[in-house]
């Protein structure tokens, strides 16, 4: 294999990797807060892909004209249409069930996760069928030897990095971020310290699910589609991510988006004869590491509270 | 429970056998109606006033006198649904469409049992039930049609089929715990559909087409006559629908209700506590796992004989999703409440060609209100009797 093709495999598993990790990175935000798994998440990046499409399209229809212009108003519609829609699904659903068994939570937010697209395929205007997603960035690519780097991979991929960077800062440098570790590491301690759990809870779902439309748009304007189906399996990409690298651990949730792109870029590369079994490929795999490492890569530690 | 066990006081105080006939036969008459109406309007007002009818019903005790009466006398209550069963086979004998969609009430109450021994009795997760049912599918597939196997001993192997390939995910959901767990179903379901769609030999997207049942040279697919009444061949498939799931229900109530239920509980309710006390946690739930997927692979290989085709898209997420909330409806761990859910799972779509489209979503509305309003099901799970006492 030249170095070019390979570099093509690089570049191509490092942008679903990225996209991989936005998306487990919500999950594994709300399991440290709540100790629970948001299921609808998948559906939610869905959801942001289309509020952004129907913004471009509303806009256009307006006569915006410039790309630029576009897709700061595709982005910040998707995360602020997101955000709330993550805050209302954890007043209405997550917050009130804390208490039940956790696969009810789990349970409840799969099948909200069916309600969301549902609604989409049902009442989107012809929302059963693929949707064009526009390119709204430029279009040309370095050339360097067998390799292509296309511009809009690479500012995405530099988005990306940025949001990451971002929510390392988040977490580590601020007071929201203090707020929200000391929730993930004891409610009550952290309730004690004059702490509002329930806006923390909130506001770490707004910016879970924020992320989650950010993923959306750059799966949108990556794959130039958008399918109202597609959700359920970024989500439980998603999940495996952040169950790989260990739930409620930001960087674990990182590294097992990658992790498991390089799985199916692996998976693809790697059995020519079978490409199209790059997903089972991946999904066996995360079966047998977590067999090896049933707490994840990146472990959280589990003590038995008799 | 048992009657030998039942002291003599108590006889006197169990509730008529009239409760368990009377609540049978309202369920008969209520499947009845439902299932003969044409119109959409007749079926909507129907289901209307038969859901104001069960609240008026509760609301008078009516329905607790007579659920009381029929959990207190389970033989009856069996007897009395087996006859009701057969009224409603010997009324709809030509008609191929209400007997094909009891049969598959039937097929899926029967897998639902095997989730329901797994999920409800022994608290292991299983968010690939929709798999396990295309594993019993294509292995009657392939069987029927490529090899000369009788037919009987075909749904046994797709049974054994099912568990074995389950075993593969024994060590990970015994080395895992919670959502953990539940991951690596749902990714070997995921994975087991992307498998089928991309693989060439079993027929890929296009799926494959299966023969149909045959017992002893005699046929299941072909229409018979009795003394000149035409008679859907339907029927052989609904009977032998209804022999599995008796089968299988006999054998998960007496599961239940003896020691091995007790074990079960026990390791469901707190793992900890139970390994302290003697009981094997590990032994109990690859127990309950792989009979459980035994019982969904044979109604899997049922079901595909029956419909005659079968193809990935049936075994999606989405349909194992349904496994699920069936269960949850009943009321996780009841399986009478478990059979009504699948009937109204099953049937009312059907019926409702007004809401056949919005199916899933209205489901999954279902469920969410469900686990927020009534975390224990519709019909929540009875507090276990003490060995011989009447309840």
């Amino acid at each position: 294999m030249d170095a070019g093709l390979l570099g093509q495999y690089v570049v191509n598993g490092a942008m679903l990797g990225m996209m991989y990790a936005l998306v487990a990175l919500g999950f594994t935000l709300f399991f440290g807060v709540l100790d629970v798994i948001q299921f609808a998440h998948g559906d939610v990046v869905t959801a942001g892909a289309f509020a952004g499409l129907a913004t471009a399209l509303a806009l256009s229809a307006a006569g915006v004209r410039s790309d630029a212009a576009l897709l700061v108003a595709v982005a910040l519609a998707a995360i602020l249409s997101m955000a709330a829609l993550g805050v209302a699904l954890a007043r209405a659903l997550v917050l009130p069930l804390r208490s039940a068994p956790p696969l009810n939570v789990l349970l409840v937010t799969l099948m909200a996760g069916t309600v969301l697209r549902e609604c989409i395929r049902l009442f989107f205007p012809n929302g059963s069928q693929p949707h064009r997603f526009p390119a709204l960035l430029p279009s040309g690519a370095f050339v360097l030897g067998g390799l292509t780097l296309r511009h809009d991979n690479l500012l995405m991929l530099g988005a990306g990095v940025l949001l990451v960077v971002g929510m390392h800062l988040l977490i580590r440098r601020t007071r929201l971020g203090l707020a929200i570790r000391a929730v993930a590491q004891d409610e009550e301690t952290a309730r004690t310290m004059g702490i509002d759990f329930e806006r923390i809870v909130l506001v770490t779902f707004a910016i879970g699910s924020g992320l989650a439309a950010v993923a959306g748009t750059m799966h949108g304007l990556y794959y130039n589609e958008v399918n109202f189906g597609s959700g359920l399996l970024l989500g439980v990409i998603g999940f495996s991510a952040a169950i790989i690298g260990g739930l409620g651990n930001i960087y674990g949730a990182i590294l097992g988006g990658f992790v498991f792109a390089a799985l199916q870029t692996l998976g693809a590369a790697a059995l020519p004869f079978a490409s199209a079994y790059k997903d089972v490929f991946a999904f066996a795999v995360v079966i047998v590491l977590m067999t090896i490492r049933p707490t994840g890569l990146i472990g959280e530690r589990v003590s038995e509270r008799v | 429970m048992t009657p030998a066990a039942a002291p003599a006081a108590n006889a006197s105080s169990r509730p008529p056998a009239a409760a368990a006939i009377a609540l049978a036969a309202a369920v008969a008459a209520l499947a009845f109606t439902f299932l003969h109406a044409e119109s959409q309007a007749a079926v909507g007002w129907i289901a209307a006033s038969s859901v104001a009818a069960v609240l008026a019903a509760a609301r008078l005790g009516a329905l607790r006198w007579a659920s009381r009466g029929a959990l207190a006398r389970e033989r009856t209550t069996s007897v009395a649904l087996a006859a009701g069963l057969a009224a409603l086979v010997l009324a709809f004998h030509d008609d191929h469409f209400t007997l094909l969609l009891l049969a598959r009430v039937l097929l899926v109450a029967t897998a639902c049992l095997g989730l329901h021994v797994q999920f409800g009795m022994a608290g292991v997760v299983n968010f690939a039930g929709a798999a396990f049912f295309g594993i019993g599918s294509y292995t009657a597939a392939v069987l029927a049609g490529r090899t000369s196997v009788p037919h009987v001993a075909v749904l046994a192997a797709a049974g054994a089929l099912a568990a074995l390939v389950g075993s593969v995910l024994l060590l990970p959901l015994l080395r895992t715990r919670g959502h953990y767990a539940a991951l690596i179903t749902i990714a070997f379901g995921i994975g087991f559909r992307t498998f089928l769609e991309v693989n060439d030999a079993l027929g890929g997207p296009q799926g494959l087409n299966v023969a149909g049942f045959s017992l002893l040279g005699f046929s299941f697919n072909e229409n018979w006559t009795v003394r000149g009444v035409e008679v859907s061949f339907y029927v052989a498939y609904v009977a032998l629908a209804f022999l599995l799931l008796g089968g299988a229900f006999a054998v998960v109530r007496r599961l239940e209700t003896s020691w091995i239920g007790l074990a079960l509980d026990a390791v469901r309710l707190d793992e900890t506590a139970a390994a302290s006390f003697g009981v094997r946690v590990p032994r109990w739930k690859i127990g309950a796992f792989t009979l459980g997927n035994f019982v969904t692979g044979v109604a899997g290989a049922l079901s595909a004989m029956m419909t005659g085709y079968i193809a990935p898209n049936a075994f999606t997420f989405q349909e194992s999703l349904v496994f699920v909330s069936i269960v949850l409806l009943g009321g996780i761990g009841n399986a009478w409440g478990l059979l009504l859910a699948t009937f109204l799972v099953v049937v009312v779509p059907e019926k409702l060609q007004a809401i056949q489209e919005y199916r899933f979503l209205l489901f999954a509305s279902l469920v969410v209100l469900v686990l927020v309003f009534r975390p224990s099901g519709l019909v929540p799970r009875a507090l276990r009797r003490r060995f011989g006492e009447a309840p």
